[in-house]
């Protein structure tokens, strides 16, 4: 089986997750309750959720509904917003690139940080360095994120130190690093929320690996312990603990919606918590599936990733 | 998605023992974890009973540090916090343990299904599976409250449901090599039924991997129940609530810590608890310290 093949077949695989994630968003946000009761109140009368529902066009049948719906997902038109009837994505275009450099600038820190912890503690296994980060990781990796970004709050920005701001302050039409003290606290957050997780797979996989045969083999040919580690050890590591990664990468994208209302990042976890309140369908349908899509990629960087990374499955495959 | 080349997390398959908990109580982890739980559990039950005053109750003016009669100072609203967090406990830790034990029956069922039957039954089960694992709880959590709003019913419907697959992935990959020993070919020679056989002779030899697996989930439940609670989302109005207590006092955090430090901090200590049991029986089934593939 040739590379190519798997990479289609993989990219066929997300495709198909898209699609069974927005038959399930799409039930979910239509069936499971009536957006237009929730919106104007249980007192309301049946003439006017009547015709609420037909002016928001929820009055013609649920499959025409949804494959619009998904017509308008492909072709870049993602409906327009109950609240205030503007297109959903002149509202939140600004918030979507805010909210990615979030996660990017969280990703670009925490996945190297995380890799050397990983590997460093595995090296150092049982060492001071191993059981007192193993211990801080297991207690990080427990406790969620918004008690850990409003602690690092009382700590660095408010009650004992006044060393960055609490709360960030990009303002729209600004680019998000526009405020980069702001953005001190809800990156730091986030890594402090994927790190253990990543760190603790990279240790695992790293122990596994230098106890290995090949390890072994190579340390009796006489390299250079460097060599080892970096050549040998390293990549084969690197493969079980991108599919982690991949896996954190999508949580990061959830765990926006804590840690951006938790500073006031102007992002699209804020837009998402505030939509719900209002029944805000389509705003809440578009944050998902930009999500889920998230989720898709990032699952499928890993696998290509961990092909190319892991010397085993790139000779299987040529 | 990722089942072709993906390193079985392969966890340990040893078989529980008897004691796996008396063992894993000789570990100063899980000592201190249960410690950790049984205080906060015990603030959540016993609190609303002793607190000097009612959740919603008025005492004063609001973001106050000193206030007769409230050793702690009042909140946003002028409530007093030390009564509110003694009431706040008690609706997630409810909520959290009824979705995670509902999650770990139904993951185990298909976990130890799809194990014993591999062949298509499994292919389909892991595969459907893997698609709920494609959304990070939380966000499913708020995509199911957008129509319906913060109920109770759904809050653990959608918790239960998500945990499911995780619990179900664990579950297949410790019970997968035991369905290969001689015991259950045993068994199966002996006329045993399906359920007899999954139930007795494969269960309990995947129970150490379970019951971690299980604590771990419960951590996390108690993390997504609150974190809803703190976005705004707890199932009832006024009440207190630790999540939401964080975000209603941090506004005032300069002022008056208390309102938001008490309850983060209850919130840390009790999913640093539950963590560190995991932790200590993980290391008990293990016997060997490997941390946790996990996500």
């Amino acid at each position: 089986m040739g590379i190519l093949k798997l990479i289609l077949r993989r990219l066929m695989l997300g495709v198909a997750t898209l699609l069974v994630v927005s038959v399930a968003v799409f039930l979910l946000t239509n069936v499971l309750g009536d957006p237009v009761k929730r919106m104007l109140g249980r007192g309301a009368l049946p003439e006017v959720v009547a015709a609420r529902r037909a002016e928001l066009g929820l009055d013609r049948p649920l499959v025409t509904r949804y494959f619009e719906w998904l017509k308008g997902l492909l072709t870049g038109d993602f409906g327009t917003s109950y609240a205030n009837g503007s297109p959903v994505w002149d509202l939140l275009e600004d918030r979507v690139n805010n909210s990615l450099f979030l996660m990017a600038v969280a990703s670009a820190i925490s996945v190297p940080l995380s890799l050397f912890i990983g590997a460093y503690t595995a090296l150092r296994r049982d060492k001071w360095f191993d059981r007192i980060m193993s211990n801080q990781l297991l207690v990080l990796a427990a406790m969620p994120e918004f008690v850990v970004g409003a602690l690092l709050t009382v700590l660095l920005a408010t009650n004992v130190w006044h060393l960055v701001p609490a709360v960030s302050r990009i303002r729209p039409g600004e680019p998000p690093w526009s405020d980069l003290d702001g953005l001190v606290l809800p990156v730091l957050t986030l890594v402090l929320a994927v790190t253990p997780h990543v760190g603790r797979t990279m240790r695992a996989a790293m122990i596994d690996v230098l106890e290995s045969d090949y390890v072994e083999m190579a340390r009796l040919k006489g390299l250079p312990e460097r060599k080892v580690l970096w050549r040998h050890a390293f990549p084969n590591a690197l493969g079980p603990t991108l599919q982690v990664i991949a896996l954190n990468i999508a949580y990061l994208a959830g765990g926006v919606v804590i840690v951006e209302s938790l500073f006031n990042f102007r992002g699209i976890g804020i837009a998402l918590r505030d939509a719900i309140p209002e029944a805000n369908a389509p705003v809440v349908q578009f944050i998902a599936m930009f999500i889920a899509l998230i989720y898709v990629i990032s699952n499928l960087l890993a696998d290509v990733a961990t092909i190319l990374v892991t010397p085993r499955l790139r000779t299987r495959l040529q | 998605m990722s089942t072709d080349i993906t390193i079985d997390p392969a966890h340990t398959t040893a078989v529980a023992q008897p004691g796996l908990l008396r063992s894993a109580m000789k570990l100063w982890r899980t000592r201190i974890g249960v410690a950790l739980v049984v205080l906060l559990v015990g603030v959540a039950i016993v609190g609303p009973w002793v607190a000097p005053y009612g959740p919603a109750e008025f005492v004063g003016t609001a973001n106050l540090r000193n206030v007769e009669g409230a050793w702690l100072g009042t909140d946003y609203f002028g409530q007093d916090v030390w009564s509110r967090f003694l009431h706040g406990g008690r609706s997630i830790l409810f909520l959290a343990s009824v979705a995670t034990l509902i999650g770990f029956f139904f993951g185990a069922a298909i976990g130890l299904v799809a194990a014993y039957n591999r062949g298509r039954i499994d292919d389909a089960l892991m595969r459907f599976m893997d698609i709920i694992l494609a959304f990070p709880q939380l966000l499913l959590a708020l995509v199911a409250l957008t129509t319906v709003g913060p109920q109770s019913w759904l809050i653990i419907a959608i918790v239960a449901f998500t945990t499911i697959p995780r619990i179900a992935r664990i579950t297949r990959g410790a019970a997968v090599p035991v369905v290969e020993r001689d015991f259950i070919g045993a068994a199966e020679a002996l006329g045993e039924s399906r359920l007899r056989i999954i139930t007795r002779e494969l269960l309990p030899n995947v129970t150490g991997p379970l019951l971690v697996e299980a604590n771990l989930r419960l951590t996390y439940s108690i993390g997504i129940i609150a974190g809803l609670g703190f976005l705004g989302f707890a199932t009832e109005r006024n009440a207190a609530d630790w999540g939401l207590m964080v975000q209603e006092n941090r506004v005032a955090l300069s002022v008056q810590p208390w309102g938001t430090v008490l309850p983060a901090v209850a919130i840390a200590l009790l999913t640093i608890g539950t963590g560190l049991i995991s932790d200590g029986l993980a290391r008990t089934v293990a016997g060997i310290d490997r941390g946790r593939p996990d996500a």
